[in-house]
């Protein structure tokens, strides 16, 4: 690294002052990514590899341009039943998260069934999720939230499960029932584990939607890669993987962000001590 | 003198039959307005008899009685402070300090209403610790010594009969320590409340105590009973004296031996 700064500070001195003033740590990330594009392309070219079984970026780029219209629609329609699956596992995982978290014996006898419905991939679940409802939205946002509302049930119920033994004393002393210090400690004590968790849950929305439209729907992002694929438009694939990938970005952004602005008492609070 | 505090023949067990006996054959009375140290080898009931008082813990036999009821849930008169400060980090200092009073039945309905006057009585005591104008910054930008003194504001602010202290000044440097035993005895001095001050610190003991009582190893029980004869109100100074040095040292004496006992 020293190395490198050394050459062009030798052969360019201008430049190194603009050099100085960037800030590669923001840049970072761009510059990585377009890096991984561009030896992507570099490799393709070498290798020779038809479009067929790994398509250039450039070719990909070209796709999403070509077929702008189907992909902005199976886009919007991926992100709509991912959020809603998503909201729902908000709801329903804070529900439940409350509920598990509550007391000893709750957490005791519904922890090992949760763990029990985690380990069961919900891809097997979108064939009863189409005897049920048939195939179409209902099953995408129902894998959705399926596989989503776990990581925040965990969350939830853990924050509230470690209050401080000796915080719960001082408040069980002057006479405090449970809802009390539910609603004084354990609710905002475990909103840091549930912010932190929307992250994890928001990707994972984003499986189950696909997985469910994949194999069961005719509109979608899964969909549309799925009979780009029985047609060999490979490259359509790829703009479908593409367009997931920005769409679980921008999520993710969203969620950590939500989660600086609910939560900052919790990182300060930390880095603090 | 009458007994806030009767605590009779009281055995506790942690766990079931056959769990730990932690105290057993307890007996100690504090009376309204004393100033009461317990100290005792580590690990010999303190914190459990600060729980049974407190109505935290019900003993499987023997009676707590406090302010003439006996203790069969929790007793909202008093107010308490560990050693660890628990102050919620999403609260400022303010309403950290104010929590007591959202959960007390007495004060929870008046809080919405009377909120000005609460914040006045909180800003009032977080001066008398030495904190003014902290209330509105976090505990965590507080230091520990200050934490701490925010600690102590909350266990006052619903003007408890009884304050039940468990090591608070455990964590703090001599010198925050030595300042902090002058605000606990001016408190005592100026507004009455009855104390109970579990500690490791017998100079701490013997310079705020009336009454100081030694605890044998567990299964605990009162082993001895001082009263402490210094003059109030007491200067840090007393400490350098000859009858206090030799006070301590008798009480060093004691636990050592209960220790050995143990
Ligand atoms: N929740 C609990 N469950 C089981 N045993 C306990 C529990 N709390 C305390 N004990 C046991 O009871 C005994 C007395 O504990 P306690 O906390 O009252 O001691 P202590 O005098 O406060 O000690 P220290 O001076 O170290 O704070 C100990 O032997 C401990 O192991
Ligand atoms: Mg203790």
């Amino acid at each position: 690294m020293s190395v490198v700064t050394g050459n062009t500070a030798a052969s360019a001195t201008p430049a190194k002052s603009l050099a100085q003033r960037i800030n590669w740590v923001k840049l970072a990330p761009w510059l990585y990514t377009i890096g991984l594009f561009v030896l992507w392309e570099l490799l393709v070219i070498v290798l020779q590899t038809p479009p067929t079984i790994l398509p250039a970026p450039s070719r990909v780029f070209q796709a999403i341009v070509q077929y702008w219209s189907p992909i902005w629609k199976n886009s919007l329609q991926t992100l709509y039943t991912t959020t809603v699956g998503f909201a729902i596992a908000v709801v329903a995982g804070l529900a439940i998260g409350l509920f598990i978290g509550w007391s000893k014996a709750i957490y005791a006898g519904l922890y090992p069934l949760m763990i029990g419905f985690n380990a069961i991939p919900k891809v097997a679940l979108v064939p009863i999720l189409v005897i049920w409802f048939g195939i179409g939205a209902v099953p995408a946002i129902l894998t959705a939230f399926l596989i989503s509302f776990f990581p925040i049930v965990v969350n939830v119920a853990t924050g509230l499960a470690t209050i401080e033994p000796e915080t719960e004393d001082v408040l069980r002393a002057l006479g405090a029932k449970k809802l009390d210090i539910m609603l004084k400690v354990g609710i905002p004590r475990s909103m840091p584990y549930f912010f932190g968790s929307l992250k994890v849950a928001i990707t994972l929305a984003f499986v189950g939607s696909v997985v469910s439209e994949t194999v069961a729907s005719n509109y979608g992002l899964g969909n549309m890669m799925s009979s780009a694929q029985s047609q060999f438009n490979v490259p359509l694939v790829f703009a479908g993987l593409l367009m997931l990938a920005v769409e679980g970005i921008a999520m993710y952004a969203l969620m950590a962000w939500i989660e600086r602005r609910m939560t900052g008492w919790a990182h300060r609070s930390t880095m603090s001590q | 003198m009458s007994h806030l505090v009767t605590i009779d023949n009281v055995d506790m067990r942690y766990g079931g039959a056959a769990g730990t006996l932690a105290v057993s054959g307890l007996t100690m009375k504090v009376g309204k307005g004393e100033f009461a140290a317990v100290v005792g080898p580590s690990g010999c009931g303190k914190s459990t008899l600060m729980k049974l008082v407190t109505g935290l813990h019900i003993p499987q036999s023997g009676v707590v009685i406090v302010a003439d009821k006996q203790v069969t849930k929790p007793v909202s008169i008093v107010g308490m402070a560990f050693q660890n400060p628990t102050m919620l980090p999403w609260r400022t200092t303010l309403d950290n300090i104010l929590l007591p009073l959202e959960i007390v039945e007495r004060h929870r309905h008046r809080l919405r209403a009377n909120k000005k006057e609460y914040v006045e009585k909180a800003e009032h005591l977080l001066e008398t610790v030495g904190l003014k104008g902290f209330g509105s910054k976090f505990p965590w930008q507080l230091s520990g010594g200050m934490q701490q003194r925010a600690n102590l504001c909350r266990a006052l602010i619903h003007e408890p009969e009884l304050l039940m202290l468990d090591e608070p000044f455990g964590a703090l440097d001599a010198f925050t320590r030595e300042e902090l035993w002058c605000v606990i005895r001016d408190l005592h001095a100026a507004q009455g409340v009855t104390i109970v001050l579990v500690t490791h610190d017998l100079r701490e003991a013997t310079f705020l105590a009336d009454r100081i009582f030694v605890m044998s190893a567990r299964p605990g029980k009162v082993l001895k009973e001082h009263t402490v004869p210094f003059a109030r109100p007491r200067d840090l100074e007393v400490m350098y004296e000859k009858a206090f040095n030799d006070m301590v040292h008798e009480l060093h004496g004691e636990i050592a031996s209960a220790r050995v006992v143990a």
